[in-house]
Formats: structure tokens, sequence, C-alpha cells
């Protein structure tokens, strides 16, 4: 991707392959039609590119704007939908209430789902249990908020609150095989949003397939000799 | 009683005494020239109209605007900077774009790597509590090198991030006190000092800040529970 960084928009995005936070921006980049330059990171030998633009947290993903960095996921789609107002907005113009909502959305899934997901692989016996527990109810809740009749959680368009979790649904597969449950059968709103979602091409390209993800995640349970 | 029908409040902000995070949105409301009305819960006996306003949490704050719901302090914020914004009243997030991912990324850091570690260095012992407290105080060094010079972190006047960092101003020193847990000792973080200073005695932020003794009493009271709440917590990672 030579040329991309010479693009107008002059955007880069500090990466890593199988990040669902790096892919939330990546989805909201090509919904927005916004062409950018990907490098990939590597977080065993952090480069001095990322140390110099997240010097705080020293984490993916950082989005670069004519060199200016922006870091945190969900701070990065609102940067987008703000610095790019005119294309695929993801919050809804003018309307306070729905955004609120939108924020709210994103905000439970960025508190919850990655951490008692992570907890759910991680750990055995009672806290794991504990763990498919609170994600058997975190799927619930987020089912209830679709309702009925919604196509996404804002209603027609697709944004910020299913850009937020889209990703997670290549998860879905990793959590369901460790914790013994189908998210088909506990939360069908949820995988018949999910399986919307996949079929979008902003997401079918930049998520993860889930058994890369559940291979992903063997892996890291053999590097901690979890087994 | 008035023979006149007063008008009701357009807007309710649902509270709990001390919580700073319905404090931030008293002050985002007094701002915006926002009147409102506040419902004081007692959060050991949740009310109908909490539960059923926000099932997701249940807890406060909750802003009721024409009867419809908005949770979570710093969602409510921006919807008050954006739902009651007129020219006349001051801009709680800046207008550019990334002065406001700038000023998100703050907010962001003090909720999760100063005031989350904060409050369970406070309660918790042993290696998990030391653990805690040596984050805290990483975490206050960033902040007070993030202030320099500046009166606030949103410049000459009081902005988003100040309100996020609110704890801090006036919560953490009672915390530090009934805990008996010293994070910020004589001398250190002076900008962070001169800025708690300035924050309580803002002119706005006053109106809604909870006198110290009534919070430490309030503390004092609910020790144990935020002990065994704590050490739950701390077993279950």
């Amino acid at each position: 991707m030579a040329g991309a960084a010479k693009s107008g928009h002059q955007l880069q995005l500090l990466d890593f392959w199988v990040s669902p936070f790096g892919q939330r921006c990546r989805i909201a980049l090509d919904e927005k039609g916004l062409p950018y330059e990907y490098l990939e990171q590597d977080l065993a030998n952090k480069s001095e590119l990322l140390l110099r633009s997240n010097p705080v947290h020293k984490k993916i993903p950082v989005l670069l704007h004519a060199g200016r960095p922006v870091c945190e996921s969900l701070i990065i789609l609102h940067y987008l939908d703000e610095a790019f107002p005119s294309s695929a907005p993801l919050l809804p113009a003018g309307d306070a209430y729905a955004r609120a909502q939108a924020r709210f959305w994103a905000d439970y899934v960025d508190k919850k789902v990655y951490e008692c997901g992570t907890r759910l692989w991680k750990l055995k016996g009672e806290p794991q249990a504990q763990a498919v527990a609170e994600m058997l109810d975190i799927l619930r809740t987020l089912d209830g908020a679709l309702g009925d009749g919604r196509e996404f959680f804002g209603g027609a368009a697709f944004g910020l609150a299913d850009v937020a979790l889209a990703p997670f649904t290549s998860w879905f597969h990793a959590y369901e095989r460790f914790g013994g449950f189908s998210v088909e059968e506990e939360c069908p709103r949820l995988a018949a949003w999910a399986k919307r979602c996949a079929q979008r091409p902003s997401v079918a390209k930049n998520v993860t397939p889930p058994e890369k993800v559940y291979d992903f995640i063997c892996g890291l349970k053999k590097r901690f000799g979890i087994e | 009683m008035s023979s006149q029908q007063q008008p009701a409040a357009p807007v309710k902000l649902i509270t709990a005494f001390g919580s700073p995070f319905a404090h931030r949105v008293e002050v985002a409301l007094t701002l915006k020239g926002v009147p409102y009305e506040l419902v004081v819960e007692d959060l050991a006996n949740k009310s109908e109209l909490l539960l059923a306003h926000n099932p997701v949490h249940q807890s406060v704050p909750v802003l009721l605007h024409s009867g419809r719901a908005v949770c979570e302090s710093l969602v409510i914020v921006e919807y008050v900077d954006e739902a009651f914004h007129q020219a006349t009243a001051p801009r709680i997030l800046p207008a550019d774009p990334y002065h406001r991912a700038t000023a998100r990324f703050w907010a962001d850091f003090i909720a999760n790597k100063c005031l989350r570690p904060m409050w369970l260095s406070m309660w918790a012992e042993g290696e998990a509590q030391a653990r805690f407290a040596r984050e805290t105080k990483e975490s206050l060094g960033v902040l007070d090198a993030q202030l320099e010079g500046k009166r606030f972190f949103g410049g000459d006047a009081l902005g988003f991030v100040d309100l996020a960092a609110c704890t801090l101003a006036r919560w953490l020193g009672v915390l530090e006190e009934v805990a008996g847990v010293r994070l910020m000792a004589d001398g250190e973080y002076p900008a962070l000092r001169r800025w708690a200073k300035e924050y309580v005695s803002d002119e706005v932020v006053r109106r809604s800040l909870p006198d110290r003794d009534e919070l430490a009493a309030f503390f004092a009271a609910n020790k144990e529970r935020y002990r065994s709440r704590v050490r739950e917590a701390v077993q279950q990672q």
C-alpha cells in the first residue's frame, strides 16, 4: 500500500492483525470510504513509531492523521466521524438522544465483552463458570437492546454501537466452545444481527474468521501455560 | 406554598449522596444554564424509577429529559453539551475534532488508570493493595505533568476532563483520611494539588460539591461493605 500515506487524507493505522479494537477502526475507515495505510505492529517488540504515538498506553490501535496520533478505538471512531462528517456517519447528526444511546451501548461493549471473554477462556473451575454466567448475561442484555424489528443497534443505519461490537462476533465462537453454550440458541436476535453485519463488505474484509480467533486463543493458552 | 403553578423542570437528575459521577452531571447542567430537579436515591433501597430507567447498570446518575433516560455520567455530560448547546453557553468539550479526541483520551485515562485503581487501593489488602496504589500514583504523576501550568485541564475554563477528574479534587482527600491510605503525600503532585484547589473553589462547582465532613461520615459508615466487595473483586481476577 505504498501510495496510501501520500493520499489526500494522510491516514495511517498502527494495528495488530487479530485485535478486535483495531478492527473497529478498519471497519469505520472502510464504511467511510477513507483510504489509509495499515501498519502491522510487532507487539513483542514495539516500534519507535508506536511508542512515540502512544507513550501513555503503548497500545494499538493508533490512528495517525497527518502525523497526529489519536488513541483508544472508540475515541478513534468518534474522531473519524467528526473529522470526516460528510461520509457515512457513525452517529446520527442532530439527534443528541440517539447519539447518547449509541455511546451508551458502545461503552457497555467496551466495559464488558473483552474482559469477561478473557476470563472465560483463561480461567478454570468456579471462576470460569462465573465468567460464563456473566457472558450469557452480557449477550442477553445486548440481545434485548436490539429488540425485535431493529436491524442495527441504532435502527436502520449501521452505526457506532454496531462497529464497537462487530469484531467480537468472531470471538463468540471461541466463547461458545470454551463456555459450552450457543449464541444462536441463547440470543437469536444477536445472532441474526451478527449475520447481517458479516454481510457488510467492511466487516467481512476486516474481521478475523472465527476459527482463526479460536486457534489464536489456543496459542495464547499454550504460551501462558493454561491447558 | 405559592398559589401559582410552577412549571415542572424538564430535566430531572437521579442522584445519590456523595456520587462524584452525579456531581459531574450537575456541574455540566449548571454550566449550560439548564434548570433541573434532583431525585435523591437510597442506593441500599433502589426505587422503581431508577430500576426502570437504568435497568442495565442500576446506578446513578440517570438524566431524565422529557421522560427519556440517559445513563453513564460522561455520556450524559456529552448529551448535555449537545442537547443544550447555545451560542452563549460555554462548551464542555471543545469544538475541534482533534482537541475533542484529546479530551476524551484524558477522561478515559482518568477513569481507567486513575479512579479505578484509586478506589481499589483504598479498600484492598496486601500485595494487591500495594499494586493498585503504585498504579494510581504513577497515573497521578502523568496527570500532574499533563496540567503543566494550566489552570484547568481544559485550559482557562473548566471542561470535560476537569469533570472526569472531579473525584481527585474533593473525594480523594476524604477517602485517604477514612481508609488511612495516603496517595498524595505532602509536596507531591504540586500541579494537581493546585488544580484541586481551583476546582473546589470554582463558583459553579461549589453548588453541587458534597460537604467534606458529611462525605467522610458517609464513607466511614460504608467502609466494611467496600472492603468485602473489593476483596471479592480481587479474588475473581
